[in-house]
Parts: C-alpha cells; sequence; structure tokens
C-alpha cells in the first residue's frame, strides 16, 4: 500500500515538474523544476529496489550536470522575447518530432505487449541476497569490462578533446611557482652586512 | 524501536512510522540544541587563541549566548529585497538547513543506534553533501545582488571542486571497509591499527587520506582558511549578504549542522567512530556515543583551531589545492589502495 502511494506520488511529481521544465517562463526556474523530477526519479529507481543507482542518479545529475546547467544559464543573459519568437518558425519541426516520439512510444508498448524480448532473464545477476552493488560490480567487471572501458576511454578523448578546444596560452600573465617559493632561503634574498661608520654600503 | 511500538500493540506499518518520528526527532532536537553550544563553543575557542574572553555576558560564562543571538534574529523583520526573487529567496535557507540535517540519518551513534541502516549509507552522505549547493547558488542568485552573486558562484565552484576528491577518499576507506554501510565501516576498523587500535587512520595507506579528508572538510564547509564565500573584506557577507531575521538564521543553523557533520565523518570514517579508540575491553563498558561525541568534539576544536590560527586561501590557490593535489594524490591512493587490497587480501 505505502509502496503505492509512494510510486504515485514520485511519479506524478516527475511528470508534473518535467512538464513545469518546459513551461517556466524563467530559465532558472526550469533546471530547478528538472531538478526535482531528477530527484524524484531517484525516488522511483529506490522503489524499484536500485538504491545504488538511485544515489548515482543524485551525485551525478543533481550534484554535478545540473549545476553546471544553473551555471550556465545564471551566467546567460536571456531575451525571454526573443526566445518566444522563433514559436511559430519551429513548430512544424517541434511537431514532427513530438510525433516521432508519440509513435515510436506506441510501437514500443505495443511489442512489449507481444510479450517482449526476454532481456531481463539474460541480464540479470543470479543472486538476490547480495547487495545491488555488488551485482552490478560483478557484472560490470566480468561481463561487461569491454564496454566498461570502451565507455571510460570515450569519456577520456571527450575530456581531452574539451581540454584542448577551451585551452589557450595568454601571453604576459604571472604565475606563481609554488615549488620554487617554498625553496626559496632567505640567503638567497637577504644578505648580512657590516659596513663601516662612513663607508656607505653598496648595493 | 519499532519492536517497541509494535509491544504497544500497533500494526507493524504504524510502529514503523512512529519509530522513525521519534527517531527523527531524537536526532534533530539534539542537534540544533548541539549547534546553539557549539557555536558558543567555536567562538570561546577563537577568543581564548586571541586571547580574549569571549561571550562572557548572558547566563553563566556566557552559556547561553546562542540562545539569545537566536531570539534575538527571530524577533527580527525578515526583509525580502524588492528585487530578488522571491520564491527562490526563500527557499534557499530552507534547502540548506534541510540538507544539513538529512545527511544525518545515516550517522551510526552506536551499534544499533542509527536511523536509516541503509547499505549506500555513505553514497547518500555524498549525495545530500552534493545537495548543499543549491542553497548556496540559489540564495546568490536570487538576492540579485552582486556580492552575494559572486559568492555564490565562488562557493559552488569551492563544493564541487573538493567533493571531487572527498570522493576518491572515500572510495579509499570503503575499500578497506569492504562496505558503503556506516555501521560495517566502523565495525571495520575494530583492532585495524597493529590489533588494538580502532581507527583507520593508524593504517599508513588511511592516515594521508585522513590528512587530506580533514583539510576537504574544511573546504567543503567553507570554515576558515577557505572561507572565501564570505570573505568579509572582498563580498560583504557572501552569500547570505540579503538575508535576514530567520531566513539568515537558517543559514547559520544549516552550516554548523554541516560542520558538526563533517566532524562526525571524519571521527566514522577514520577514527572508529563509536568504538574506543583502544581495544580493550574495559573501555567498551562506556557507551559508545560517548566515545563518538568527544571525538566530533575533537575535531571540532581542530576546526576552530584552524579558523582562529591560519589566513585565509586566495581563490586560486584554492583551486590548485583541490585540482592539482588532492585530486592527483587521492586518484593515485585509490590505485595504491586496491593494489595493496588485492595483493594481501583477495590473493
Amino acid at each position: 500500500m505505502i509502496q503505492l502511494i509512494a510510486f504515485y506520488l514520485f511519479a506524478t511529481i516527475v511528470i508534473a515538474s518535467a512538464a513545469m521544465v518546459i513551461f517556466a517562463r524563467n530559465p532558472v526556474h526550469s533546471v530547478m523544476w528538472l531538478i526535482l523530477a531528477f530527484f524524484n526519479a531517484a525516488g522511483l529507481m529506490l522503489l524499484a529496489g536500485a538504491e545504488f543507482i538511485a544515489m548515482l542518479l543524485v551525485i551525478v545529475y543533481v550534484g554535478a550536470v545540473a549545476v553546471l546547467f544553473l551555471f550556465v544559464v545564471m551566467m546567460l543573459d536571456i531575451d525571454f522575447a526573443e526566445l518566444r519568437s522563433g514559436f511559430v518558425r519551429y513548430l512544424p519541426l517541434g511537431a514532427l518530432v513530438a510525433i516521432v516520439l508519440a509513435a515510436e512510444l506506441v510501437f514500443a508498448v505495443g511489442a512489449w505487449q507481444a510479450g517482449g524480448v526476454d532481456l531481463a532473464a539474460r541480464a540479470a545477476p543470479a543472486a538476490t541476497d547480495t547487495s545491488n552493488i555488488q551485482q552490478i560490480g560483478e557484472l560490470l567487471y566480468t561481463r561487461y569490462i569491454f564496454l566498461f572501458e570502451a565507455a571510460g576511454i570515450v569519456l577520456l578523448v571527450a575530456m581531452i578533446g574539451a581540454i584542448v578546444l577551451t585551452h589557450r596560452q595568454r601571453g604576459g600573465v604571472r604565475i606563481q611557482n609554488i615549488s620554487a617559493q617554498n625553496r626559496r632561503r632567505p640567503e638567497d634574498a637577504t644578505r648580512l652586512v657590516d659596513p663601516g661608520v662612513g663607508q656607505g654600503m653598496e648595493l | 524501536m519499532t519492536e517497541y511500538f509494535q509491544s504497544l500493540g500497533m500494526s507493524y506499518e504504524w510502529a514503523w512510522g512512529v519509530a522513525t518520528i521519534v527517531g527523527i526527532l531524537l536526532i534533530a532536537l539534539p542537534l540544533m540544541l548541539a549547534v546553539a553550544m557549539i557555536i558558543y563553543a567555536d567562538r570561546k575557542i577563537w577568543a581564548a587563541i586571541a586571547l580574549r574572553r569571549g561571550p562572557n555576558v548572558v547566563g553563566p560564562f556566557g552559556l547561553l549566548q546562542s540562545f539569545a543571538d537566536g531570539l534575538k534574529v527571530f524577533l527580527q523583520e525578515t526583509i525580502i529585497p524588492s528585487s530578488a526573487n522571491r520564491g527562490l529567496f526563500l527557499i534557499a535557507p530552507i534547502i540548506t538547513f534541510t540538507v544539513a540535517l538529512m545527511a544525518w540519518a545515516v550517522i551510526p551513534f552506536n551499534s544499533g543506534a542509527i536511523l536509516a541502516d541503509i547499505n549506500v549509507g555513505l553514497l547518500y552522505i555524498l549525495a545530500i553533501s552534493s545537495l548543499g549547493v543549491y542553497g548556496v547558488i540559489l540564495s546568490g542568485w536570487s538576492s540579485n545582488s552582486k556580492y552575494p552573486f559572486f559568492s555564490a558562484m565562488r562557493a559552488s565552484a569551492q563544493m564541487i571542486s573538493y567533493e571531487v576528491s572527498i570522493g576518491f577518499i572515500l572510495i579509499g576507506v570503503v575499500l578497506f571497509a569492504d562496505s558503503f554501510n556506516m555501521n560495517d565501516i566502523v565495525k571495520a576498523q575494530q583492532g585495524h591499527g597493529l590489533g588494538f587500535v580502532n581507527a583507520f587512520g593508524f593504517n599508513l595507506l588511511l592516515f594521508p587520506l585522513a590528512v587530506m579528508f580533514l583539510i576537504s572538510a574544511l573546504a567543503e564547509t567553507a570554515r576558515a582558511p577557505f572561507d572565501l564565500t564570505e570573505a568579509e573584506s572582498e563580498l560583504v557577507a557572501g552569500y547570505q549578504t540579503e538575508y535576514s531575521s530567520m531566513s539568515f538564521a537558517l543559514f547559520w543553523l544549516g552550516e554548523y549542522a554541516n560542520v558538526l557533520l563533517m566532524c562526525a565523518l571524519n571521527a566514522i570514517l577514520f577514527w572508529g567512530g563509536w568504538l574506543p579508540p583502544v581495544d580493550w575491553a574495559p573501555l567498551y563498558a562506556v557507551p559508545g556515543i560517548i566515545w563518538l561525541f568527544a571525538k566530533i568534539l575533537f575535531f571540532f576544536f581542530v576546526f576552530s583551531w584552524v579558523k582562529a590560527t591560519v589566513p585565509r586561501y586566495r581563490y586560486d590557490q584554492l583551486m590548485r589545492l583541490g585540482w592539482k593535489i588532492f585530486l592527483p594524490i587521492s586518484l593515485f591512493w585509490v590505485f595504491l589502495i586496491s593494489g595493496y587490497l588485492m595483493l594481501t587480501r583477495y590473493s
């Protein structure tokens, strides 16, 4: 009973906040609704017994991805009138995408009703008494190790690409060299002299 | 506790619900009291190091100073700037405060005394602490004011940067404890050091992580020397500049609840949590909660001590420490620890 209530609560909030992402006028509000949607999706994952995925969803999407979204959206100076002006022009394209998505949904549900692919039996780990993390780990590091490593390499390449694209060498910048500063001793910079009276000092 | 309420004749669902609510109150109310006293302690320690007296007027030794401050703040007028984004402006302190309380759900106070004994306790803490950014970033943006916005940008960049290395440090602990469950992590530390010291910190492989975690905890809670978010010489008062009355008090409470949480995490992850420091039978006669509180208070003293003695970092130095020193070292340490464990435990 309580699972049912929780499921409908989470699901309703996910759908409602996903709708609000589109309908909110202020982009910052949109991102906030998106975060709410992520959060409740994590709740749905918890109900499905996938606590590891739920926590990852919060850590990665809410804690990192959405923060970057928020950063970008806050920094942008967005003209709302201009945003709205393209509405009619892009309406046919948007409608087309929506129709394709709707058709795919109907198709998928139909296929599922017709028996579906028996994916669940193929990939499901056997034991249910071990925790989620162990099951995922055992699959990820044995059966799917090459896919896992390939994903890692793709991410590495993407990261290096982003750095290469945005990195630029600026001239005339004085960068603090901390190890050089730490290596510096008083003897390198100061000198004790004992000049006689009236002799002055050579600098 | 659920069994107790069941024995009073409730059905399982009701007993569970009542037990959970009682558990939440048993954690949240003492926590609020602890925050009030810890603010007093912070000021006293700070004053003592600066050879001042600190708060000494309200109550004996000034013990009631925090309550007087709280009452004063409570009676003030709530001012909402006219150009602020009203909804988000009011939600931001609530987020900060709630998130600071939420993480305490998985803190084990004794072998059975934990509100939510979940498999993924440590991940839950990471997830919740990553939510803390939103309170800061939203308050800065919705104030519609220059300095709070700067501060929010700094704070969120700082928190995200240090969360990365905290994540890797936690992986080192998890590898040694072989579990994400907070209670199991504490239990794994029994007799870990030389067979009789109940702490991961005495392990030579984990001690550097303990030090890095302490420093990252300072940065994560934006305490001195990493308090660039409220650098008063540059940013007035940081992201909470425009806040007054209770909305300001919520930031204040949330901040100190977070500091206590980080002290508790230090104690639990590296220094044995509710276990006594040494694995010696008579010490187990003392309730675990007292050992945990002693450790938390010790780390809080370290936090205040640092605050009183260390000058503030510059922003580029802060980023350098996080990304160029802590991140590579902690990443390498994950590799080192897993290699060591493969050689010794799993071969």
